[in-house]
């Protein structure tokens, strides 16, 4: 499975839906996730590509991980995945 | 002051996974109490019980419900759902603002505890699953049934290790007694059982290795169990009104400190908590013809309940039967008054009187009618319910035939 789809498949789970129904441009509230399913879908990111996200719950817009977006999530897991690498 | 009554039960126990299950087996004399099946029983030198097996959070919860639940929320869930179900009410407007919901439990989330400090101390992880706060936190269940029936008054947590459900209950008879509320969830759960929860038991050395023997000469310590009870405590006026089916009624409650020993009772603590209770009742010593005795099987607890009881009653100890369903369904510590309230309420509403099994020998140091072994048919107007706590908390609470 690519990266891509992992993500989706991670955010899909905790939005109960089929991959197939996430899209890039979709933003987590748009899928009907709450603040909760966002810190769970950050810890599963977190075990499934062993990195570590900065985010705050008390801001997230101020963190550097953008989370706009499924696409914004899949491009800064990546951005992490080089940085963090090795 | 308003008249109490309980008109819902609920719970899940060693001894049944509802309260007709519980009534048939303490009737019976069964025993819950058996091997552990938890991680690490190997390292355990206490390897027994009062589990409940054949349990599978999946029956019962979905995966998003066990990400938040703990197993002493998941307990409290099921038991408070058959409670409300029986009870036949539904919370809304004024009603959902007048009723609330106090448990007490002892451990809260530890079995949460206990697998995420095996997570990240033995295996090394660095990270954690996101609600183990929100899981482990001890109002936890208080919380989520609040937000699962909608009750929008008072609720909170009461923590006082083995006297915590009677604590709890306590709290719940004297608001709607004082007309605070007209309905509260209340009760208590434990879950326990755990390679933490047993290991730190088994260092004060109090735990038997075979059975729990309440009473028995030969009773060489108390067994864990885990589990929960719910009821619903309702403003008489109310429960007459909607014309509920009314179980029994509370009517009297006590509470006393020892202020002496963190963990020796003490029998001047328990008798003036005794004595508290029946005299908060309204009613004379000889009417009460049955106590759930705390009876955990320790060599101190025991000797010092019968003490303290035979002090409070007088002559009349000797006509009233006192037994210990602990014998039965082990020691579900914060969650134990409330599925020993089930006792009561089998004692007053059905006739039958809990037996004490595993009864071997008299000691005469616990020479009262402990009704050992076998369950008895006996006609009962007042009932109550002993737990006395580490740390010298006690609390009894007093309950009345309904007719």
């Amino acid at each position: 499975m690519t990266t891509d789809d992992r993500i989706i498949a991670i955010i899909a789970d905790q939005a109960m839906l089929e991959p197939g129904d996430i899209t890039l441009d979709a933003s987590l509230a748009d899928l009907g996730i709450d603040s909760l399913g966002l810190v769970e879908c950050i810890f599963a990111i977190e075990e499934a590509f062993d990195i570590a996200v900065p985010f705050n719950a008390n801001d997230p817009t101020a963190s550097a991980f953008d989370i706009s977006s499924v696409g914004a999530i899949i491009l800064a897991v990546k951005q992490l995945q080089s940085e963090q690498a090795g | 002051m308003a008249r109490v009554v309980i008109t819902g039960a609920g719970t899940i126990n060693p001894l049944g996974t509802d309260v007709p299950a519980t009534f048939a087996a303490m009737r019976d004399g069964k025993c819950g109490i058996g091997p552990l099946e938890i991680p690490d029983v190997d390292r355990l030198a206490i390897q027994i019980g009062g589990q409940i097996k054949g349990y599978d959070e999946a029956d019962h919860f979905n995966r998003q419900q066990i990400a938040l639940y703990d197993r002493f929320t998941q307990f409290t869930l099921l038991a408070a759902r058959q409670a409300i179900g029986q009870s036949g009410l539904t919370f809304t407007g004024s009603l959902a603002d007048q009723s609330g919901v106090i448990f007490g439990t002892s451990g809260g989330g530890l079995n949460t505890q206990d697998e995420n400090y095996r997570a990240v101390y033995e295996e090394g992880k660095n990270r954690v699953h996101p609600f183990i706060v929100p899981k482990l936190m001890n109002n936890a269940a208080a919380s989520h049934v609040s937000m699962e029936w909608n009750l929008r008054g008072p609720t909170f947590t009461v923590a006082t290790a083995c006297a915590s459900s009677n604590h709890a209950m306590g709290q719940a008879f004297n608001m709607i007694r004082c007309g605070m509320t007209k309905v509260m969830i209340t009760g208590g759960s434990e879950a326990m059982l755990c390679f933490g929860g047993i290991k730190a038991w088994e260092g004060l050395r109090v735990m038997s290795k075979d059975a729990c023997r309440p009473f028995s000469a030969t009773r060489n310590g108390m067994v864990q169990g885990e589990g929960a009870g719910v009821f619903v405590f309702e403003d008489y006026d109310h429960a007459r009104a909607r014309g509920a089916d009314i179980l029994c009624e509370v009517i009297g409650f006590a509470m006393t400190s020892d202020a002496s020993d963190i963990v020796m009772p003490s029998k001047q603590g328990a008798a003036r908590a005794i004595a508290g209770a029946v005299r908060d009742a309204g009613v004379p010593l000889d009417a009460v013809g049955y106590i759930n005795a705390h009876g955990t099987g320790t060599a101190a607890n025991d000797k010092t309940e019968c003490a303290a009881v035979a002090d409070v009653f007088g002559a009349h100890a000797d006509k009233l039967m006192i037994s210990s369903t602990k014998s039965m369904h082990g020691h579900l510590i914060g969650g134990t008054g409330a599925v020993e309230l089930l006792a009561c309420i089998m004692a007053l509403r059905d006739g039958v009187i809990a037996p004490t099994i595993g009864y071997e020998e008299p000691d005469p140091e616990c020479a009262l009618d402990v009704v050992p072994n076998v369950a008895r048919d006996a006609t009962i107007d007042v009932a109550l319910s002993n737990a006395f706590a580490f740390g010298g908390l006690n609390a009894v609470i007093a309950l009345r035939r309904f007719s």
